[in-house]
């Protein structure tokens, strides 16, 4: 006895093959909105922004006076956090993951240490304010300084960059690590040596889109006191500064309808900061790709 | 005459720094790995410390079933939480509503009918769409979002829900898209063709087998991005007001509880006062909230993971 | 040198007068990986009811001709074929064919077991469901005819709800030979089935071959020359994308006709 009758299989193909078509192409458009909402985003922001941006918009101080304004203090002082989170978020993430997938036994700690790490990268950025608020800011004195600020971001932004050296480091082949232990290399030496040279495509990679995170993040200034209105410029990094995003902040919460405009064009500048270093992390990630 | 090189190795191991570096880097190196874990206990014990003394002034009870947000009031400063959780979980819920099923529908399209070209092309968009500062998406919301919601439904306010609802919803579909492709991507291509072979239409084989089979991961995406969502404060600073209120009105002006914690520092409250406590207490009740998304992330995406 | 063939097991010999319908006729098959020619000018005809074996050594095209049959091979992109396969007497290629109606009519099994990763009901329902049919009595009778079929109810029908990866391989291979069954399909494509199991499972599998030849026609890919021998009726030789030579089992393995095809079997290559 036969239980499927082909007519019926035959009938039904059609309705299913619609549904098919349907949910393709349903399937499609709500990717497209992703498309759609950046091109709207990114329209919007250059035509509002275009008209301001020019090079005094880059050389001025901030002002009262929404023609007159500019971002040269926010774009030296984003520049400066960078040169404390580069080093700072780079020597810990890449220490951490070295340690967490060469030298760590599988035990409690190092479980305890992999889980912290990803429950720390699901923290909001603003509670790192409020850490950075209480330990640098205040219990080290550090004020609201480039250092406070960069010590703050660098632990924002620890996860990914450990996350990221952890993958580029488990993708170097075993070979390589056999070959130089089998000719009676050391462990450090294996790992100066062999796997930190092989993994630092990734390593950078994924470091510089972390640092393009710390770049546009604004609430953890905030909450730790990075003023705006700045008429000087950082001569180090125990100096009060501010940065793009702060800037793009204030001016976005004016009320003053011009103040939009130079909003926009800050904007751009920050954008064209992050299009810059994600440009430089796709070269090495296109550079060293599938090297082995 | 030269020493062979085995002589000359055995010179150079005899030397002690090599000794010493050996011992000494994983040492080092634990000790920069514990930063993380400092970090955490940092954390806790700040927010834990703060909100103690905050809780010295404001019962607790107040505090959590409190339904009035009054800070700024010299007689009369009330403490009660409720109104800054239900402003978030209403931005909350806006994201949600808009970011699940976009997410998952691309996931869908992006693992079971996109070509290989195709997929080149949509996840850099999805990647650049989650690397935009959460400060660009504020002034998106407050400038354009929200002129053209009012065009349309003329009630709205300024400030609201939906604006900034809709935007932190943008923000969040390229971590639901991702990490629910990479779960589908995972279901192994055997099983697809199993189905396919069957004559299933794609359509069935994404409903009826991957979606299944990815569900955990797909699940543990949603809620990672939830979380995101409550703790998201630039979006919600700039587009959703600075009025916390326990009602569910969408249209005005409203505050979250990460909204709050912008406001006074912005404000500079000073050392010592209760509002400067207040967002110390705040700021653990949204750590609390987004650690147990998380917990409930890690959860799900063990117990339920489906073997293959 | 012809030892396989002195020794051959072989229990049924086929039935060569009586006239049996094709069910594949495959005309002037060319296919490109690419610029990759991987199928040459194939001409086939397979008929019912009978267990039609395709051998030859690694990338000879016979995966490639067995996945064309029921079009997988488009899975892979940049895939272009020319010439015609006749399914019962329509051509697969033909604009108007479903995919999706040919597969109904042809079931597969893949080299490795690939269940769902659903219960042991679900998996065999998964066909019937899709198909429309959604009485649970009449489901719960297809599961069982169709563990049956695959010489495994007797092993499954305590934990059917259990997930289909818990039991072993060699079981998992027949819940996906019970779950190609369970839409009651024409022909059985099956692509080296026993590669990846036990010696035991295998023997099964064969047994089953055997058993379902009865009900189906039965295409199999297999390295493994013995088995070709011990369970085909006829067996058809690739080498290079081309068919060497195509008869009946027994005159392939007593008598080839061709030089390249004797070789092989007797183990010079491949």
């Amino acid at each position: 006895m036969r239980y499927i009758e082909q007519q019926a299989v035959v009938k039904r193909m059609n309705g299913r093959l619609i549904a098919n078509s349907i949910f393709k192409y349903l399937f499609l458009a709500a990717t497209l909105v992703a498309l759609v909402a950046l091109v709207i985003l990114l329209y919007r922001i250059v035509s509002q922004g275009m008209g301001h941006l020019s090079i005094e918009f880059l050389t001025n101080f901030a002002s009262r006076f929404p023609e007159k304004a500019g971002i040269k203090a926010a774009l030296v002082g984003s520049l400066w956090l960078m040169l404390v989170v580069a080093p700072t978020s780079i020597i810990l993430g890449v220490g951490s993951a070295i340690y967490l997938e060469e030298y760590a036994k599988q035990n409690r700690i190092t479980t305890f240490i992999r889980m912290n790490i990803s429950n720390l990268a699901g923290v909001p950025s603003v509670v790192f304010g409020l850490l950075g608020l209480t330990i640098f800011v205040r219990a080290l004195a550090l004020g609201n300084s480039v250092l406070a600020a960069g010590f703050t971001m660098s632990l924002l932004i620890l996860p990914v960059i450990v996350v990221s050296s952890q993958e580029a480091i488990r993708s170097v082949p075993r070979e390589l690590r056999d070959a130089s232990f089998g000719m009676g290399a050391t462990k450090w030496q294996t790992i100066i040596k062999i796997i930190l040279p092989a993994a630092i495509p990734g390593i950078l990679t994924g470091s510089i889109l972390a640092l393009s995170r710390a770049i546009g993040e604004t609430a953890p200034l905030i909450v730790i006191g990075v003023p705006v209105i700045i008429q000087f410029l950082p001569a180090g990094v125990m100096d009060t500064f501010t940065a793009l995003p702060m800037q793009i902040y204030d001016w976005s919460s004016r009320p003053q309808q011009e103040f939009q405009t130079v909003a926009a064009a800050g904007i751009m500048v920050l954008m064209a900061v992050l299009l810059f270093m994600n440009s430089i992390a796709v070269i090495i990630r296109n550079k060293f790709d599938k090297r082995y | 005459m030269r020493p062979s090189v085995q002589e000359m190795i055995a010179r150079s191991n005899g030397k002690k720094n090599k000794k010493v570096i050996e011992k000494i880097m994983p040492v080092l190196l634990f000790l920069i790995a514990s930063v993380s874990v400092l970090t955490s206990v940092g954390i806790v014990v700040t927010l834990i410390v703060e909100t103690i003394t905050f809780f010295t002034r404001v019962p607790f009870f107040d505090f959590i079933f409190g339904t009035t947000w009054l800070p700024f009031s010299n007689k009369d400063a009330q403490f009660g939480i409720l109104p800054l959780i239900v402003g978030t979980l209403k931005v909350t819920l806006i994201a949600t509503v808009v970011a699940v099923p976009i997410g998952i529908s691309a996931a869908i399209y992006l693992s079971e009918y996109a070509s290989e070209n195709v997929r080149r092309i949509l996840k850099p968009i999805l990647e650049v769409l989650a690397g935009v500062p959460t400060i660009v998406y504020g002034f998106f919301a407050l400038t354009f979002v929200t002129p053209v919601l009012q065009s349309v439904f003329p009630e709205i306010k300024i400030f609201n829900a939906i604006s900034p609802g809709i935007v932190v919803g943008i923000m969040i579909i390229p971590m639901i898209a991702s990490l629910s492709e990479d779960a589908m991507s995972s279901v192994p291509k055997s099983i697809r063709e199993g189905a396919l072979a069957m004559g299933s239409t794609k359509f069935e084989v994404a409903w009826k087998i991957t979606l299944p089979a990815a569900l955990s991961g797909i699940i543990a995406s949603v809620v990672l991005a939830v979380s995101r969502a409550i703790g998201e404060t630039m979006i919600v600073s700039l587009a959703a007001g600075s009025t916390p209120r326990f009602d569910g009105d969408f249209t005005g002006s409203i505050q979250t509880m990460t909204a709050y914690i912008v406001q006074v520092s912005k404000g500079d409250a000073g050392y010592g006062t209760t509002i400067y406590y207040s967002i110390y207490a705040v700021g653990f009740t949204l750590f609390v909230f987004t650690m147990l998304m998380n917990i409930l992330a890690g959860y799900v995406s063990k117990r339920f993971r489906e073997e293959y | 040198m012809t030892t396989i063939i002195t020794e051959k097991p072989r229990i049924d010999t086929p039935t060569q007068k009586s006239v049996k319908k094709a069910v594949y006729e495959t005309n002037q098959l060319n296919l490109w990986y690419g610029t990759n020619h991987a199928l040459k000018n194939i001409d086939l005809e397979i008929k019912e009811n009978e267990v039609t074996a395709i051998i030859g050594p690694s990338g000879c095209g016979k995966s490639t001709y067995l996945k064309t049959l029921n079009r997988m091979v488009e899975l892979v992109p940049s895939v272009k074929t020319s010439g015609e396969i006749l399914y019962r007497g329509r051509n697969i290629f033909d604009h108007d064919y479903g995919v999706e109606e040919l597969r109904t009519r042809v079931g597969m099994v893949f080299q490795k077991p690939n269940p769902f990763p659903k219960s042991i009901y679900d998996n065999i329902a998964y066909g019937p469901r899709i198909h429309g049919i959604k009485n649970k009595k009449i489901l719960d009778e297809i599961v069982e005819k169709s563990l049956r079929g695959a010489a495994i109810w007797d092993e499954v029908k305590d934990r059917l709800n259990e997930n289909a990866y818990s039991v072993s391989g060699g079981q998992q291979q027949r819940i996906c030979i019970a779950r190609a069954l369970a839409i009651e399909p024409d022909v059985i494509l099956m692509d080296e089935p026993t590669s990846a199991l036990d010696p035991i499972s295998t023997l099964k599998v064969e047994e089953l071959v055997q058993e379902l030849k009865k009900d189906y026609s039965i295409i199999i890919v297999t390295h493994n020359m013995q088995q070709a021998a011990r369970i085909s009726d006829k067996t058809a030789f690739f080498l290079n994308g081309e068919v060497i030579e195509f008869n009946q089992t027994d005159t392939i393995f007593s008598n080839p006709a061709d030089k390249r095809t004797e070789d092989y079997i007797s183990g010079r290559f491949g």
